[in-house]
């Protein structure tokens, strides 16, 4: 796959998923930084809220349902000023707001807990039919992983959400293609997947996942199809801007960082394009 | 039972705009005025119990009061992660209408019975449980789950139960209801159990044995007062209930004697063995096999009396 450079705001925003690792000594690196462009592109230019009323009834919905990802979500979240900047010293510290995985219950901007793989899809299908009894016009995004694909109940909402097309329901797909143990071709092939997506009765995008204005443009778009629920397959690299993390499954959590290490990467990422 | 609870659900969906229906695939039968009259909010699915449970919580997180109605273990066991995660973490006013709890299915084999559910079901924080005792204990629990809070699980007995519960005793969620006053020992059940336990009550009386009859329709949270004052002074506990001995009334109702310093002559649970069923045929003969009948349950307490 061709690489988009990481532009600026790519690079800060991944100096402070770093800093939350040093900080906490452990985390989901990878799927946080596969992720990063995705969140970042919601919450810049598609998403419908007010961080200081993280309750608005006309909000959009959106389930971060890879929950292990969820660094990436507390870095744009403290941006958007849903909670002060300095909760990103204390993650998964005792007594802190922002944990391992990503609580409704106490994080202002979060729809739902996760962290447990596929539960979002189903909770978002909830949503968007709430929605729709009510009358309104707000939209529900869920972001999955690729293995997170591997749970039944992720198919199980896509097969009723497509029966009630749910033009009101967007599933952002985070294609890294690895999963804990290594690729998803090693461990649970998901290929065909588009076409999976498809006879289940949604309309398909592919994008790559790094690329901000490509994600903008083509979310501007949804639904993909009229009358049917949309998935937007993104096309991303785990632990993408750190060279030695990279495709590798070694980053997919980490624990016990030490100085060097962390001197190590931020060299990496100040050298990455 | 069954027929009271989800005719009601017409009623509630009248009163309050925020009642949505959802069923796994479910009979028809009982929810044709709903249909005809709330289409929007009646929700005929599949069978994807883990999909409907995060549904419902979705539409929860959304400001509605689903509820959501298949057979009981299907319910319980089926989607628990879901149930405890989606529902119980997220502490969202989720009604399950469980249907055949227990040993209701009995001919149907040990896939289809519910023997473990409330023993789940406790375990899930927040979850309110709940075992009416008959169509009318019912129908005063219905209206009354608009207003609950968090997510409850209602066990749907067979139908056709025998009316025991009384008009005259007020039904409050949470709370105990005392039938009978007595002096020696205290009878306890949780749903369809209330009947057996009266006719223990009244066997008791006729060879001079004085039985307080507690029944406990809101397994959890749990009435731990009145229960201890029922046990105050009573020689003998005894809980029945079509459940396993694990984690049931039986279980609930030990944890609070012991707790509270009770200190009785004879405790025993009569409930079923804490294994698969080996028996098809029907409901009463699986709870007289395992020593559920009145007649047993009477002759086994007069032996430790």
């Amino acid at each position: 796959m061709k690489l988009t450079p990481l532009d600026s705001k790519a690079i800060a925003q991944r100096r402070q998923i770093l800093h939350i690792m040093e900080k906490s000594q452990r985390g989901h690196f990878g799927a946080a930084l596969s992720v990063m462009e995705i969140v970042r592109v919601l919450y810049d230019k598609i998403l419908r809220y007010d961080s200081r009323k993280p309750l608005w009834p006309d909000r959009d919905r959106f389930i971060f349902s890879k929950g292990h990802g969820c660094l990436a979500l507390y870095v744009v979240l403290a941006e958007k000023g849903f909670f002060p900047v300095a909760e990103l010293d204390r993650v998964c510290h005792f007594g802190a707001m922002l944990g391992g995985h990503p609580e409704s219950r106490k994080i202002p901007g979060v729809e739902a807990s996760t962290g447990s793989l596929g539960h979002g899809l189903p909770i978002g299908l909830g949503m968007a039919l709430a929605a729709r009894i009510d009358h309104q016009s707000h939209r529900v995004f869920v972001l999955i992983g690729d293995g997170e694909s591997n749970e039944g109940s992720v198919w199980e909402a896509a097969l009723c959400a497509g029966k009630h097309h749910l033009e009101n329901l967007v599933v952002l797909l985070d294609y890294n293609r690895m999963q804990s143990y290594g690729t998803t071709k090693e461990v649970q092939d998901l290929e065909p997947l588009a076409d999976k997506w498809r006879s289940f009765n949604f309309g398909v995008e592919e994008v790559d996942g790094h690329d901000p204005a490509q994600l903008e443009s083509i979310l501007q778009r949804v639904p993909f199809v009229p009358g049917k629920p949309s998935v937007l397959i993104c096309h991303t690299i785990k632990g993408r801007g750190f060279a030695c993390a990279e495709g590798n499954p070694d980053w997919h959590h980490k624990a016990k960082i030490s100085p060097e290490e962390v001197e190590r990467l931020r060299k990496e990422l100040e050298n990455t394009r | 039972m069954r027929r009271t609870c989800l005719a009601s659900l017409t009623d509630l969906a009248r009163q309050d705009p925020r009642v949505v229906f959802i069923g796994s695939d479910t009979s028809r039968a009982n929810l044709g005025e709903f249909i005809q009259q709330f289409p929007d909010r009646f929700f005929m699915e599949g069978v994807y119990e883990a999909n409907l449970i995060g549904m419902a919580a979705g539409m929860a997180l959304s400001g509605k009061i689903p509820y959501l109605n298949t057979i009981a273990t299907f319910l319980s066991r089926r989607c628990y992660e879901q149930v405890v995660i989606d529902l119980g973490l997220h502490n969202l006013p989720v009604r399950l209408l469980a249907s055949g709890g227990g040993t209701v299915y009995a001919p149907l084999g040990p896939t289809h019975l519910a023997t473990d559910d409330l023993a789940l079901m406790r375990a899930v924080p927040n979850m309110a449980v709940v075992a009416p005792c008959d169509a009318e204990e019912m129908a005063r629990l219905m209206p009354l789950t608009l207003s609950w809070p968090g997510p409850m699980y209602i066990r749907i007995a067979k139908g056709g139960e025998p009316i025991v519960s009384r008009p005259d005793l007020p039904f409050r969620i949470g709370a105990g209801i005392v039938l009978e006053e007595g002096r020696d020992v205290l009878l306890v059940s949780t749903g369809i159990t209330a009947q057996v336990i009266l006719q223990v009550h009244k066997d008791l009386a006729a060879q001079g044995v004085s039985a307080a009859v507690l029944h406990l329709p809101t397994l959890k949270p749990l009435d731990r007062e009145l229960l201890q004052v029922q046990a105050r002074g009573k020689t003998g506990v005894f809980t029945v209930e079509e459940h396993s001995l694990v984690g049931g009334l039986g279980s609930a109702v030990a944890e609070v004697l012991l707790e509270s310093g009770w200190r009785g002559k004879s405790f025993r649970r009569f409930a079923l063995p804490d294994a698969f069923a080996e028996d098809l045929g029907s409901q009463g003969e699986i709870m007289r096999k395992h020593g559920l009948s009145s007649e047993s349950i009477c002759g086994a307490i007069r032996k430790m009396l």
